[in-house]
């Protein structure tokens, strides 16, 4: 099977009005050319589910969204997203605020087929108050209330990772594949850019194998986007880029930021983006974060 | 230990605060921020070499990393993976105690780091979201650093947006007690609180050193208990200030308190 395809293939499948999954967490890992890809897309009336950075920020600001899941938006040393604390503050967005554990388990209700997944998480804040959509429930085996988390059932995520075969086998080689397992499990589809593709034969190495963090049936398309994370990490090939971000910050500070930023790097497609950053020679030499 | 004469009032927060810890055990301490992350780190090297810490990454470390930018050389005490999934299963069992600075604290102890002002829909101010606050909160100990103690943080009335469970009656879960809610302390720029008071009030529990009972009542937003004469924050030994010191090789303490005053204020 060959499950190779264009982010342009990947965008042509969504529809407007769907729960858009992203993988990552705040700067790390983003799937970022398949959300410029969504950029430059009349796509609209997104729902997206996300430990959000710049992915739900350029999302919001592009007015492609309808509501946010979440329980932060960062770009981590930038600790506000400025884009997404506009749509906030404009009232431009609905959301679903909730915990980052609870997020955890809402995908996996919705992997494992489950309609919530019990929790004492979000009792006595104000999750359980403004979120009408969370009940509060009794338990069949105890005198307490518990919050029944309901699954956040995705019709599509988009993940990043280092490698994949065109089969839809996925490896994350850094330190931390955060909750993308549970994103990819959680979609009816789930598409997958990459910045290797590498033949199958390459997992046949077991210590290559152990960093695959799902089964290729819950793997729908595979892109090959050599950088494709950038401007978040992708580690450990490359850092995120601070420049790039603190730009981006500061573009929100002018008048029309958005498009301001748009116009300077988005471009007509990812090769016209990346010759507007830099390169890849220059994205694969952005310096790991040190935590 | 003989306590130094010169340390500043970041140092002497760090050394407040690492009491925490102390008689914690085999605990997950996460310190976010530099003051709290110095904090969990030096109880781990001095008075609670049990506590469990991660690289602020994905790796468990059997010794603290030191903050910053370090050697090529240089290689981490890794002992296990411990990723954000893995850290939820963490938290949940409560083998964790967390240190961190919500941008309101009100009576009840409960915090907000989501949103000011404005209406639910459309905040004033956005900020970072709940993130794991809901969750830390009911689920293991927490104790907060406040860098700048003043009546926005510690503010009269409920926080604008409630992200961590207090000792609050009106939103208590049914089946729950209070005292299943477990704050710790509450480090400031001006002296060390807990929620000891009668009916888990806010609590003095010492003043920095040149600081006075009403200076910290005028600051907050609410009664403060103070019982009896009030203890002064034990100053660092330059034991203390050695291991900060190279636990924090880039200095990056002294950018944590306005003008990094000195921790002696008489």
């Amino acid at each position: 099977m060959d499950k190779q395809m264009t982010a342009a293939e990947v965008v042509s499948q969504l529809e407007d009005g769907m729960t858009i999954g992203i993988g990552g967490w705040g700067p790390r890992r983003k799937p970022m050319a398949l959300v410029r890809e969504i950029l430059r897309s009349d796509l609209k009336e997104l729902t997206v589910v996300s430990y959000g950075g710049a992915d739900v920020g350029m999302l919001c600001a592009a007015g492609k969204v309808k509501k946010v899941v979440f329980a932060f938006v960062s770009l981590d040393f930038i600790p506000l997203e400025p884009y997404f604390r506009i749509a906030r503050q404009t009232g431009a967005i609905e959301v679903m605020e909730i915990d980052e554990g609870m997020m955890l388990l809402g995908l996996r209700a919705a992997a494992w087929g489950l309609p919530y997944i019990p929790t004492e998480v979000g009792l006595g804040t104000d999750i359980v108050t403004k979120n009408p959509a969370i009940k509060v429930i009794d338990s069949p085996y105890d005198d307490k209330e518990w919050v029944a988390m309901p699954a956040l059932r995705l019709d599509v995520s988009l993940i990043h990772v280092d490698r994949a075969d065109k089969r839809g086998v996925c490896q994350i080689a850094g330190p931390d594949h955060y909750m993308d397992d549970m994103y990819a499990r959680a979609a009816g589809k789930t598409f997958v850019s990459c910045d290797e593709l590498v033949p199958t034969e390459f997992f046949h190495n077991p210590a290559e194998a152990r960093l695959v963090h799902w089964e290729r049936s819950a793997t729908t398309g595979v892109v090959h986007i050599p950088g494709g994370a950038h401007p978040s990490s992708c580690t450990p090939l490359y850092g995120f880029d601070v420049p790039h971000f603190k730009a981006y910050a500061a573009s929100a500070k002018e008048e029309n930021g958005i498009q301001g930023y748009l116009d300077q790097f988005l471009g007509a497609s990812e090769e016209d983006y990346q010759k507007n950053v830099g390169g890849l020679d220059a994205i694969r030499s952005i310096e790991l974060p040190t935590y | 230990m003989t306590q130094a004469n010169d340390y500043s009032l970041a140092e002497l927060c760090i050394v407040a605060a690492s009491r925490a810890f102390e008689n914690d055990g085999e605990v997950l301490a996460t310190g976010i921020g530099v003051i709290p992350r110095l904090a969990a780190s030096l109880a781990m090297k001095t008075t609670n070499p049990d506590l469990m810490m991660t690289d602020s990454e994905a790796w468990m470390l059997s010794e603290p990393n030191p903050l910053g930018k370090r050697a090529d050389a240089f290689v981490p005490a890794t002992e296990s993976w411990m990723g954000f999934s893995r850290i939820f299963d963490n938290v949940w069992s409560g083998k964790r105690h967390a240190m961190l600075g919500p941008t309101q604290i009100d009576r009840y102890g409960q915090s907000n780091t989501s949103a000011l002002g404005g209406t639910y829909e459309q905040p004033k101010v956005m900020m970072l979201g709940a993130r794991g606050f809901p969750g830390n909160s009911i689920s293991h100990p927490n104790s907060f650093f406040v860098p700048s103690h003043n009546t926005r943080v510690f503010m009269d009335g409920e926080c604008d947006f409630v992200s961590s469970i207090g000792y609050n009656p009106a939103r208590l879960p049914k089946g729950h007690s209070l005292d299943d809610v477990d704050i710790r302390l509450v480090i400031t720029d001006l002296c060390v609180m807990d929620f000891g008071g009668p009916q888990h009030q806010i609590r003095l529990v010492s003043l920095h050193p040149g600081i006075t009972v009403e200076q910290v009542q005028e600051n907050t937003g609410y009664p403060v208990h103070v019982d009896g004469d009030v203890a002064t924050t034990a100053a660092p030994t330059q034991e203390q200030l050695d291991i900060i010191a190279a636990l924090d090789p880039h200095n990056q303490r002294a950018a944590q308190i306005k003008d990094n005053p000195p921790g002696d204020r008489s």
